[in-house]
């Protein structure tokens, strides 16, 4: 799919070696699932990974776990190929890694919480012990958002429908991965309402674009 | 036998390029034990390494070693050379097992990826890649950037911090941290393609 809106470099290095928070990697992730551009960007990013690890210095293993390992592999059959999972997309019309994590429900089948005119959210659970939050939105069309900055490192990836601002248009698939502060107003431009997937950080650290939005609506 | 083969050089990385992967194949193919042990011998060392720099004991990185490992031996058949090479493969397993085991957080935002990736649309870039990696160019072009640049990288793959705490450790703005790794990732890939 060709899209207009990419992951930042440092976002992709950042999930290539592993370090952002939860919510932020699935939002990468599932931006990944659309885009063939960034997923090669990542590979390339996780090929640096690869050389330095083969730079660390060499630190002896002991012949225990030596030949502990050897010796396990006889239980250990070759794992089966991997497998594609066509119907869960179509099922549902958005990637897999978000699909299995919102239980293979429907877009349309979630229990989503009304939290004003033309505003609905699902909170998507996440590990406990993990800082960062995610959750998707449902925008009806033509809502304007006010003006406002973000705070805070924050994705958004559209899953339906679509909006604008002076950044650009977002339609299925694009993410906004934009510095902290950018000033935009977002407006629901399709006809149909607009559903993001959104990751933030946790909410005691930073008051986000979303967040400042709808925290008195929706308390996140 | 596979133990005198000259894997790496410092400088420029592996100089026998396709060892590893012909150890990886021998693997997948054959079950092959002693290819296996070879293996084991040229990355589990680094792999103890790198578990010991997010802060496991010698006892758990061992643990994860040989989960590492273990994972190389049942998954070898999946390997795809043209997504990158053996190292980088086996760094991805290494990378998600410390986020499942050490920070308990979720995989599947990396291995639900990987079923796209075997559809990959764009082969003649994936080739490209692989062959960079098995050439020691990633490598080269490594020891190539800015200390400076060189250092966040280390921090960040190697050390897992993430950049806000990158910010925090080197006492610079995370504006600062997040543009040196553009600039570290596009000099990069400006070499590679230069190197090439």
């Amino acid at each position: 799919m060709k899209l207009a809106h990419h992951l930042d470099d440092a976002t992709i290095i950042a999930y290539a070696a592993g370090t952002l928070g939860e919510a932020h990697g699935f939002a990468v992730a599932t931006h990944l699932a659309y885009c063939d551009q960034c997923r090669s960007a990542v590979r390339q990013a996780e090929n640096l990974g690869g050389s330095l690890l083969m730079q660390q210095e060499e630190n002896a293993v002991s012949n225990t776990c030596r030949s502990a390992t050897l010796a396990s592999l006889e239980a250990r059959p070759p794992a089966s190929p991997l497998k594609f999972r066509p119907s869960a997309n179509a099922a549902s019309a958005i990637p897999a890694v978000l699909c299995n994590l919102i239980g293979n429900q429907k877009l349309d089948e979630l229990k989503w919480k009304t939290k004003g005119p033309g505003l609905a959210s699902f909170e998507i659970p996440l590990s406990s012990n993990n800082n960062t939050h995610l959750q998707l939105l449902r925008i009806g069309p033509g809502r304007k958002m006010p003006e406002h900055g973000h705070g805070g490192e924050e994705l958004t990836v559209v899953l339906r429908g679509s909006y604008s601002d002076h950044t650009g248009r977002y339609g299925v698939g694009d993410v906004a991965d934009l510095d902290e502060d950018i000033e935009h107003q977002p407006v629901v431009d399709s006809d149909v309402a607009c559903i993001c997937l959104i990751a933030t950080e946790a909410p005691t650290r930073f008051k986000s674009f979303w967040a400042r939005l709808l925290q008195p609506i929706i308390g996140i | 036998m596979y133990a005198s083969v000259p894997y790496m050089n410092k400088d420029i990385g592996p100089t026998t390029p396709s060892m590893d992967v012909v150890l990886l194949q021998q693997v997948a193919v054959n079950r092959d034990r002693e290819a296996f042990a070879a293996l084991f011998d040229m990355f589990a060392p680094r792999v103890k390494s790198f578990m010991m720099r997010k802060g496991a004991t010698a006892e758990i990185a061992e643990d994860l070693v040989q989960e590492t490992m273990i994972t190389v031996w049942s998954k070898a058949a999946l390997f795809v050379p043209e997504r990158g090479g053996v190292s980088t493969w086996i760094f991805t397993i290494a990378r998600n097992l410390r986020i499942d085991r050490l920070r308990r957080e979720k995989t599947s935002l990396y291995t639900d990826i990987d079923d796209y990736d075997a559809e990959s649309n764009d082969p003649a870039q994936d080739e490209a890649m692989s062959r960079l990696q098995e050439d020691g160019f990633v490598a080269r072009a490594l020891a190539q950037i800015p200390e400076e640049q060189r250092s966040l990288l280390l921090l960040s793959y190697v050390e897992d911090l993430p950049q806000s705490e990158i910010a925090i450790r080197l006492q610079i703005p995370l504006g600062t941290v997040k543009s040196r790794m553009r600039l570290a990732y596009r000099r990069m890939r400006k070499l590679l393609e230069t190197l090439s």
